[in-house]
């Protein structure tokens, strides 16, 4: 096919690669100059000298974070809660959603259960009410506070349920005429068969327990138990509405500009890591949360 | 019997999800009777006095809360505006770009914010915007004066509003670029034999075609339009941009836990679950009704 090149559509096509080059750019290069910082001396960065490149190149934020013993904790922290939380999460939904996604002549019960589930996602006791029922049950400063009260996540229990419903019923009915049980039915056709949703589903879960700050800062009472975004959050804290002199005193010796540049340069190296598994599952994510009827 | 035993497993499987919902689900709406109580924590629940709607009625009669229901709702409905509207033009401008490796690189990287936590990224917003930071070094270089962006109310919406987008534009736009490519290129092919140039196929083809997605996402994005970004504004607000920059959220965590002003707090939280409710409810029915699609 024979497309015209006319100036006007030239000029077009150039701004529109500026434009969408424009725009990558503007994600990149706020977090590069997070990582010059990272790599700038101390004075470089009180005068605001560090754009995209370190200026008096030097390493010493990170030699000093590789001693940090509770920056190491507490990064220690968020790995424990990201495997113990992800897999809980995991093995939830996936117990949750299979018998969910059974038609109600098979299992009369469904309805009802379909029903609390959905109740549940919708409303909720609020912040306050949540904080008294797990200070009650005494889980207040231990990790289980941060794992628990999101066990179960509705949202990717539907997710998977429009999964499970999605699969073909030849599948189930074949292994029931071989004698196959739920419990055998669900571990040796349904998981395999789902490993793409559940990696979505964990993924999105690994994601959520490493980047939260806030189930911490509610229910984890000493410092030194904080997981890593917590810990890094209290770091960059205004230090002008800090009152306890005490505490003053420790952020001012552990702050600094180009230390909580690396600290956080550190902190997110993880989730890069999984970055391109991310990328890889999300997508399909997106489309398979979505049921057209 | 055989079916006996299958409904014993589905129940089996059940328990462990429902035992944890009723423990940190279910119980805590009951704690919402603490909202119509003066709740003194040494008394629990069963023996604070009641007081009705008194908080409900403090609430109304405080200057502060038509600030934060306004702060709430326009800072969501700007969210969610803007948010639409990038992603939709980046989507639409991604599409143009038929290079392949150049498309997924670019991807690559404006999916990366969204990932990414807000205490990290409020270090780089803090930085971006700060008196000597690259904002307003560019400020001075077109010849205006540095603004202190996050501690200034005219500023801090705004600031609040376009570093969310900048987050979640490459991420929001999935949606729409997946929709784009669903369109059918027999249609480009006609109007361009008809003389039609890329600007009015745009107009005319590619526009029509993602409304649906469009009036579909607004109207789930509304059941939400009470949440408008705690982890967000947590990070960057301070006692100086109160006025226009605390939301219903922040003000619960603030007065409601670390004040401890329990009963004030779970008030404001009921009132926002309850509203939450319907909007949502009401939404999904609209989104069922209008284009068949529902998320449960």
């Amino acid at each position: 096919m024979i497309t015209s090149k006319s100036f006007g559509s030239r000029a077009a096509s150039v701004a529109v690669w500026a434009a969408v080059l424009g725009m990558a750019c503007l994600c990149l290069l706020p977090l590069l100059n997070m990582v010059a910082l990272s790599f700038s001396s101390s004075a470089a960065a009180t005068g605001n000298l560090v754009g995209l490149v370190p200026v008096d190149f030097t390493a010493e934020s990170y030699s000093r974070l590789i001693t940090d013993q509770q920056f190491w904790r507490s990064f220690g922290i968020s790995v424990l809660r990201v495997a113990l939380g992800a897999s809980l999460n995991v093995c939830l939904t996936v117990l949750t959603a299979y018998p969910l996604s059974k038609p109600k002549s098979r299992f009369p019960a469904q309805p009802v259960y379909m029903k609390i589930v959905l109740f549940a996602m919708l409303f909720s006791g609020g912040t306050i009410p949540t904080f008294l029922v797990v200070k009650n049950t005494g889980l207040l400063n231990s990790l289980f506070a941060l794992i628990l009260p999101t066990a179960v996540p509705i949202f990717n229990v539907i997710i998977l349920m429009n999964f499970f419903k999605g699969t073909p019923e030849a599948l189930e009915d074949a292994a029931i005429i071989d004698g196959a049980g739920q419990w055998q039915m669900l571990l040796k056709i349904f998981l395999p068969i789902s490993l793409p949703a559940l990696a979505t589903v964990g993924l999105f879960s690994i994601v959520g327990h490493w980047n939260d700050y806030f189930q911490a800062l509610l229910y984890i009472q000493s410092t030194e138990n904080y997981p890593l975004q917590t810990y890094i959050q209290q770091l960059t804290v205004d230090l002008s509405t800090v009152t306890d002199p005490e505490r003053l005193k420790e952020l001012s010796r552990i702050s600094g500009r180009t230390f909580n540049a690396a600290k956080i340069v550190a902190s997110t190296v993880p989730l890069l890591c999984i970055y391109p598994f991310l990328q890889k599952y999300f997508v399909t994510g997106i489309t398979i949360g979505s049921v057209k009827g | 019997m055989r079916n006996k035993k299958e409904q014993g497993a589905f129940h089996l499987m059940l328990l462990p999800g429902m035992l944890l919902l009723a423990v940190f689900s279910f119980l805590p709406m009951f704690g919402i009777v603490m909202a119509f109580q003066n709740f003194v924590p040494a008394k629990g629940m069963f023996r604070s006095p009641w007081v009705g709607l008194e908080h409900f009625k403090f609430m109304f009669s405080l200057p502060d809360s038509s600030q934060i229901f306004a702060n709430t709702l326009i800072i969501a409905l700007g969210k969610i505006l803007f948010h639409m509207v990038v992603a939709v033009i980046f989507a639409l401008l991604l599409n143009e770009i038929r290079v392949a490796p150049v498309k997924k690189a670019v991807q690559t990287i404006v999916y990366l914010p969204h990932f990414l936590s807000w205490v990290v990224l409020s270090t780089v917003v803090i930085n971006m915007f700060s008196y000597e930071g690259p904002i307003n070094q560019l400020v001075t270089l077109l010849g205006g004066k540095p603004v202190l962006f996050l501690a200034s109310n005219t500023w801090f919406r705004p600031v609040v509003i376009a570093t969310d987008v900048w987050k979640e534009f490459g991420y929001n736009s999935i949606i729409y670029l997946a929709a784009l490519t669903g369109v059918d290129p027999g249609l480009y092919e006609a109007a361009s034999i008809d003389g039609a140039s890329r600007w009015k196929q745009t107009l005319h083809i590619t526009l029509p075609s993602l409304l649906p997605t469009l009036l579909l996402m607004s109207i789930l994005n509304m059941g939400s339009i009470l949440s408008a970004g705690f982890d967000q504004i947590y990070n960057l607000y301070n006692p100086l941009v109160y006025e226009t920059g605390d939301i219903i959220d922040t003000y619960v965590y603030r007065v409601g836990l670390v004040q401890r002003q329990y009963s004030l707090g779970t008030a404001v939280g009921l009132l926002k679950s309850a509203v939450s409710f319907i909007l949502i409810v009401g939404s999904n029915t609209l989104a069922n009704r209008f284009a068949k699609i529902r998320v449960f």
